[in-house]
Formats: structure tokens, sequence, C-alpha cells
């Protein structure tokens, strides 16, 4: 029993070292962010001061990013989840290349991507210097977060007999797609929301290269920040990060821990995050 | 039903499957022709780029992959007061992107990081490893912690007890459980992770790029010949190969779990 509990001891005493590796470099940066001179400490006093600085030197990038996230989730909606629905009920092996190709911006490095965007059409100038140029590949790297994510909530509830009961009562496609399926999948494209909204404003690896100095958006500003401007600056651009960020990843925490159980079939389908 | 999925398919067609073949064919279109896609392997510069790129991403999973097991199974099997609290501790940095977790690197280990404070505080020399692979692997590994130890509980949950039970009856101890019961259970989930973790290192920029222009490993190298040298056949073609060997190792990894795997990142 010694030996049990010792081994409880160790193992609480890792964890908990994990976590402090995870969150005191966040709290620091927190701290940093609120005080007049860091590499004093803290004596130098608390401040809202570099708070100011950001927000007016970058706040064109937080709604730029906030623009660009509400626009790519639109997107990924309307593209998302008609696709997930479509490849839940074919279930062939056609539907199993449309999954593999559409995981594929999430396989291949955002650089990658973002050079072969800028081999297509960075000639087209417009296009190029425009904010959309951005939200196509914020786009294309959230799309497979929210299919997945509509198809693992789709996956586990029979959609066949409850369309072919809904239909045998006369509802048409359209009455079916959005009185049946839409709602049965509601929890999905919820949690799929919030992730593509938390990732695209995050996003860094394809939008160094896809932005102009027109179209900065929030990560783009903090990298130029980190590189450029002292600490204390850095620190509270990223404090403002994570007050958006953080409400979205405690929402995402949140949806994903009750899982209630509806109409299920008989295998579970493991959860793919 | 089919035509509901034409416009992801002409989104995907027109800004990625386009775009990648392109990318392809301007990789051959350099000085060095078609050849730049072999000169990772022929080329010293980017051959050593190739090998500490691998080198950081093949630390990093082995590393994340102690650390996740050890906290994951031990988060799963225990409920306590305050179980609930550490999970969501451990998991808020699931979304940070790279540039942020590159700074976070730099809170602990830069030139006025916490890590050095502390070192120089206890008498020692000031510890200063922010700016070098080793500030990049603590970064990756910061980065792929939380959503291993997801996984890793996921994959606890669905563990059959009996097994153990069996085990322990048999009069096994406690390490016979873990290393012929727990790991083997666990294995598919450990390959997927591993193989998200080993191609989001491989594949990663943000946290290189906040660190240092120095750190040599290949997404940086693919970043420098693009914008410094402007040798755009050479950037096309070794992000290419990049992206190959990311998809690939995902690939593999697949077959050999038989689950859904992607990089995120």
């Amino acid at each position: 029993m010694r030996s049990h509990k010792m081994l409880f001891g160790l193992q609480l005493g890792f964890t908990l070292a994990v976590c402090a590796f995870l969150i005191v470099p966040v709290v620091l940066s927190i701290l940093a962010g609120l005080t007049s001179n860091y590499f004093v400490g803290l004596e130098s006093g608390l401040t809202l001061r570099w708070v100011f600085e950001v927000w007016d030197g970058y706040r064109d990038t937080i709604f730029r990013s906030i623009g660009i996230s509400l626009a790519c989730l639109l997107v990924t909606l309307v593209l998302g989840v008609p696709t997930a629905y479509v490849l839940t009920r074919s279930g062939s092996r056609l539907s199993r290349v449309v999954e593999e190709l559409l995981m594929l911006p999430i396989a291949v490095p955002g650089l990658a991507t973002a050079l072969a965007l800028i081999s297509a059409y960075g000639g087209m100038g417009s296009f190029r210097t425009s904010w959309t140029f951005i939200l196509v590949g914020h786009v294309l790297f959230t799309l497979p977060f929210m299919v997945r994510s509509v198809l693992a909530v789709l996956a586990s509830i029979d959609l066949k007999t409850l369309e072919e009961g809904a239909a045998s009562l006369g509802a048409g496609f359209r009455q079916r797609f959005f009185d049946i399926v839409l709602p049965n999948c509601r929890n999905g494209i919820l949690a799929g929301s919030l992730m593509v909204v938390t990732l695209s404003i995050g996003e860094f690896n394809l939008t160094w290269l896809l932005h102009t100095p027109l179209t900065k958006t929030l990560p783009v500003g903090l990298a130029d920040a980190y590189a450029s401007l002292r600490l204390e600056i850095g620190s509270a651009y990223t404090l403002i990060f994570l007050l958006m960020i953080v409400p979205l990843l405690l929402a995402l925490q949140a949806i994903a821990r009750p899982r209630r159980k509806r109409f299920i079939r008989d295998d579970p389908v493991p959860e793919s995050t | 039903m089919i035509y509901l999925l034409l416009p992801a398919a002409a989104f995907f067609g027109a800004f990625f499957l386009l775009p990648m073949c392109r990318l392809f064919l301007v990789g051959g279109s350099g000085t060095r022709g078609w050849s730049a896609y072999t000169a990772i392997l022929t080329d010293p510069v980017y051959f050593n780029a190739l090998l500490a790129t691998l080198g950081v991403a093949a630390a990093t999973t082995v590393a994340t992959l102690l650390i996740s097991a050890i906290a994951g199974v031990f988060l799963q099997r225990h409920r306590f007061p305050g179980n609930a609290l550490l999970v969501s501790m451990l998991t808020l940095p699931l979304a940070f992107p790279g540039v942020v977790i590159g700074f976070m690197v730099i809170m602990l280990a830069g030139r006025q990081g916490l890590i050095g404070a502390l070192t120089q505080a206890l008498g020692g020399d000031k510890w200063v490893f922010a700016y070098s692979l080793g500030g990049l692997f603590m970064g990756y590994v910061y980065f792929s912690v939380p959503r291993t130890i997801l996984t890793v509980m996921s994959a606890t949950e669905k563990l059959d007890h009996r097994l153990e039970e069996a085990a322990r009856s048999l009069g096994a101890s406690t390490w016979r459980v873990v290393l012929d019961v727990i790991l083997p259970g666990l294995k598919p989930a450990f390959i997927s992770a591993g193989a998200i973790c080993f191609a989001t290192a491989v594949g990663a920029f943000g946290t290189a790029f906040t660190l240092a222009a120095r750190i040599n490993v290949l997404p940086m190298v693919i970043y420098t010949e693009f914008t410094l040298s402007a040798n755009i056949a050479m950037a096309a073609a070794l992000s290419f190969v990049l992206g190959a060997v990311t998809w690939l190792v995902l690939a593999l990894a697949r077959t050999a779990a038989g689950s859904t795997v992607a990089a995120a990142g």
C-alpha cells in the first residue's frame, strides 16, 4: 500500500510539473505585459500602458483577424457541412478518397501550401494584395476540422433511418436536410465552428507568406512585435491575443466534455481531434 | 446528392490541387532544373538542415510521448479533487499558434527568462537556450503535449480493465502490467499521436521564426531561400519535398494505427 501511495505521489508530482511547464510561461507573459519594466520586476509597478500602446499601434490587425476568422467560419460552414453529409451518406470508396484529399492541407506544412498559392495566384495583383488571399489559405487549413467535427457526430447517429422515416412521411430533401440533418449535427457544427475560429485567429504558417503590409493579421503583428519591440509590448500583445482565444478554448473544452447520447448506432466512433 | 460536394470540390481544386501542381512545376524551373528535387540529399547545406529537422522532430516525438503517457494515464485512472482543473490547464495551450509558443519559450529560456534567472540565483551560469535547437525542441514539446495527452486519455478510457485485473490476479507486478498490458493497449494511440507530433515538428515554422532566423531547420531554410535569396524554384522544390515527407509519415501511421491521423498547427 505504501508503494502505491508513493507511486501516486510521483505521478502527481510529474503531472504538476508538466502543468507548470505549460502554464508558468503564460502567467509570466501576462505579468510582463502589465509590468512597467519587466527587467526590474514587479516592484516597478503595474501598468496598462503597454496594452494601450499595442491597441494604438496594432488595433487594425485585431479587427482584421476577427473579420477573417468570421468569413472563414462562414465559408467552412457552407462548404464543410454538406461535404460531411455526403461523405456520411455515400460511404463509398470515392468518399474515402475525398476525405483523404480534404485532409491534405493539414498534413502538408502551411509553408508549402502558401508557396503553392503564391506560385499559382501571385501574379493576380488585386487578389494577391487583398485579405481574401489570406482567407483562402485559412479556409484550406480549417475546412478539414469542420468536416471531421461534423463527420464525427453524423457517424454516431443513425442518419439513414431518421431520413427514411422523414421521407416516408413525405419530407423532401431540402426539408430533411434542414429539419433532420442540421439539428442532429448541431454539436458537431458548434465544436467545428469554435475550432475554425480559434485556428483562423491564430494561423501564422500560411499567413506570414500570404500577407502584405496592408493585410497584417494578429499573429503577423505578434511576430513583428516579438522581433522588434520590447518584451513588455510583445507580452501585452500576447495578452490581448489570449483574451480573445482563451474563451474560445474554454468553450471548446466545455462542449467536448458532456457526451449526451442520442440516437446512437452500435459502434462508437473514436473522437478525432 | 453528390452535387452537394461540388462547391467544396471546386474550391479545393482551384486553391489546393492546382497550386500544388504549379508548385511542383516551379520547383523544376530553376537553375538546377529538376535536380532541385534531389538537392535535399545531394547538397550538404540542405541535407544538414534535413538532418537537424528530422533530429528535432524525433526527439520531440519521444519526449512528448513519454510525458503524455505518464500524465495522461495518471489523469484518466485517478479521480481526485482538482483533476478536471489539471486537465483543462494541460489542454489550454491546445490551439496556441507557433509564434506564441516561441514567445513562451523566450519567457522560460530567453535572455530575460525564468530559467536563466533561477540558474543565476542558484549561483550558476545564466542558462539561455531559447534561441537554439534546444529552444525549438522545448517549443515543439510545449505545442504537442496538450493534444497528445488528450489522445492518451481517450485511449486509456477505452482500455479493458479486466485484462489488467487478470494480469494482477496472475501475480504480475505493477511494472509488468504497465509493460505487458497497458502499453500494448495504447500502441495505436501512440503511433497516431507520435506521427502527428513528428509531422508537425517537421513542418512547423512559427516557433522557429520567433526564436531565431539562425536555427537551421528546413522550414527556415525554405523561408530564407524564398525571401532573402529569392530562389523561388529551390523554395518550391524543398517545400514540396517537405510536404511529401509529412504526408507520408501520417499516411504510414494511419495504415499502422488504423484511424484518422492528421497534423495540426
